[in-house]
């Protein structure tokens, strides 16, 4: 383990400020195959609804040039079985887990926070109020900032560890978003979620997903997560765990400049299931070539001026 | 046990119109458990394609470490991958999802193998493996057009072997289904579009039968929930599968097709 990589944000002692991203990873029993788990940072688990849901009809992935649209749709087994099967199967893991929180309406995300925050190794929640490919909850909370502020403090009330709220790159003005929110109480982001997209079938003339519209995720979309990322950092005073198309060590430093304190990373999981530890045990050496003693000297690099940089490099 | 590995590629070949046949050297050769299991291949560095291909595995051979692979170039990741050539190297997972299982029929009794297009393949290490058991093979082996029919001698080596197509160019003119209700068998094997599937399973879903699904496929390895298929009629029941990890190959009725 190595200490120049170690970050603390509410409710997360990170070993390394790398984690897999929410819906990219399952409850982590599939990669678990390739490695210990216990060498992320944290896991984001798939969101977890009330009820346990099925999701959308097939084909529910397309590709497209550097990305991915996906409309899963939510599937889960459900908050009963995330509880009493996943949570407590992820506990043999040296790992703190953030639990992505999910509903139609209000209650639901409150009933859900209130209960998956008392898991033992539920360190934090994911608000996910930023879900492109559900027809009711989702997206809607993630577009009015009176609503997401609202929302947000129902949950706040609730829950038993801090609360990150995911933003939807799907909205006019995210700073917006991000001020309300934190109004709200929020203890930290998690930014980008997917942006929608669609293809079409060359063939037919139809849509290729059965769901017509998905989330664009993958390399494609990080340069929107960072500029997000940059204006909403300059914005807000609670920690932002970045995404949206990191799959080397180069891109995770380029978060941190952004304005990131973590990262997440999805996509590239499906890419190549050893992405996570692979990037883990690069940052050391790409922090040497950079000059850098710990990865928070990265932080807001972009935006920071020289003298509150000075002493990082001194 | 799932492997990562950069595979060496022996040979490749267009065997049929768009249809290329690619033998790689592989370590994890050995931790194939049947036929009808498949690869998961990253065909190029950049990210364009960005996902990896799921292409089944067609033989093994396990002596050289050595396994091949019959695909159709179709879209840009397939074209990518038919311009590969011997000594170059193929980041490829596997071997991935459960396979046909060879003990659903004994000694002296008779397997029917039913393949429909680029599904043809999976079912030859099929055949093969049946026929060290003492199985009596027959296969029924549908196709577009002349020019899209391959393995036709490789199959007949195993058993009889049967070939239709659709416009009457080759073998008998019409759908594997048309052939099939002539046949006496103990289990039958498919593989194929999901229309073929569909007829079978309508027809013959009261025998012994085991159907390998084709979906588009995300991660591959069961994490991303994209290949799932419900395993209930009753809207109600969320219960599912998943094609990559818990199939791609399912008995008759533990899926809704």
């Amino acid at each position: 383990m190595s200490s120049r990589l170690n970050i603390d944000l509410p409710g997360l002692t990170l070993k390394n400020p790398i984690m897999p991203a929410s819906g990219c990873f399952g409850f982590g029993r599939e990669y678990s195959q390739f490695y210990d788990l216990s060498k992320l940072g944290a896991i984001m688990i798939k969101a977890t609804t009330v009820e346990p849901r099925f999701g959308n009809p097939t084909p529910r992935v397309a590709e497209t040039s550097a990305g991915m649209l996906n409309a899963i749709g939510l599937q889960n087994p459900g908050l009963e079985k995330v509880i009493s099967n996943e949570l407590p199967w992820l506990s043999q893991f040296d790992v703190p887990i953030i639990a992505n929180v999910a509903g139609s309406v209000e209650e639901d995300y409150v009933e859900v926070a209130r209960s998956i925050s008392k898991a033992p190794n539920v360190h934090a929640l994911e608000l996910n109020i930023s879900c492109p490919n559900v027809k009711t909850g989702g997206i809607a909370f993630g577009t009015i900032p009176e609503v997401a502020r609202q929302l947000t403090r129902k949950v706040k009330e609730v829950s038993e560890v801090p609360v990150y709220v995911k933003l939807s790159p799907n909205v006019t003005n995210i700073v917006e978003m991000a001020k309300a929110v934190e109004a709200g109480g929020a203890d930290g982001l998690t930014m980008i979620n997917t942006l929608v997209g669609m293809r079409l079938d060359l063939k037919t003339g139809k849509p290729i997903l059965a769901n017509i519209t998905g989330g664009l995720s993958g390399p494609a979309i990080k340069p929107v997560a960072l500029r997000m990322i940059y204006e909403v950092s300059q914005a807000v005073s609670i920690p932002i765990i970045g995404m949206g198309g990191i799959e080397s060590a180069e891109d995770v430093i380029e978060f941190f400049y952004a304005g990131a304190s973590a990262v997440a990373v999805g996509t590239a999981n499906f890419v190549d299931p050893f992405v996570c530890p692979s990037i883990i045990e690069e940052l050391p050496s790409l922090l040497d070539q950079l000059g850098y003693e710990h990865i928070s000297e990265c932080r807001g690099r972009s935006w920071k001026k020289d003298e509150q940089l000075a002493y990082h490099r001194a | 046990m799932i492997k990562k590995e950069l595979c060496k590629i022996i040979s490749q070949k267009e065997i049929a119109e768009d249809i290329f046949q690619l033998t790689v050297e592989a370590d994890f050769v050995h931790e194939i458990k049947a036929p009808g299991q498949f690869v998961h291949i990253r065909v190029d560095k950049s990210f364009d394609p960005l996902l990896r291909r799921p292409i089944s595995i067609s033989s093994v051979d396990s002596m050289n470490s050595q396994f091949t692979m019959i695909y159709r170039k179709e879209g840009k990741g397939t074209t990518l991958l038919s311009e590969k050539g011997p000594g170059m190297l193929l980041d490829i997972l596997g071997p991935l999802g459960n396979g046909f299982p060879v003990n659903e029929v004994s000694e002296g009794e008779t397997a029917l193998l039913v393949g429909g297009g680029i599904g043809v393949p999976p079912l030859y290490e099929l055949s093969k493996q049946l026929i060290a058991k003492g199985i009596k093979v027959v296969h029924v082996l549908g196709f577009q057009t002349e020019s899209a029919v391959f393995y036709e001698k490789e199959f007949l080596e195993n058993g009889e072997t049967y070939i239709t197509t659709v416009d009457g160019s080759y073998g008998s003119r019409g759908f594997v289904t048309d052939v099939i209700k002539d046949l006496e068998f103990d289990c039958l094997y498919t593989c194929g579009p999901t229309p073929m599937l569909k007829a079978i399973e309508k027809g013959y879903g009261h025998k012994k039968l085991f159907l390998s699904l084709e979906e588009r496929m995300g991660c591959g390895v069961g994490a991303c929930f994209a290949c799932v298929c419900k395993s209930s009629s009753d809207s109600n029941d969320v219960s599912y599968k998943k094609v990559c990890s818990d199939g791609p190959v399912f008995r008759a009725g533990e899926v809704l097709i």
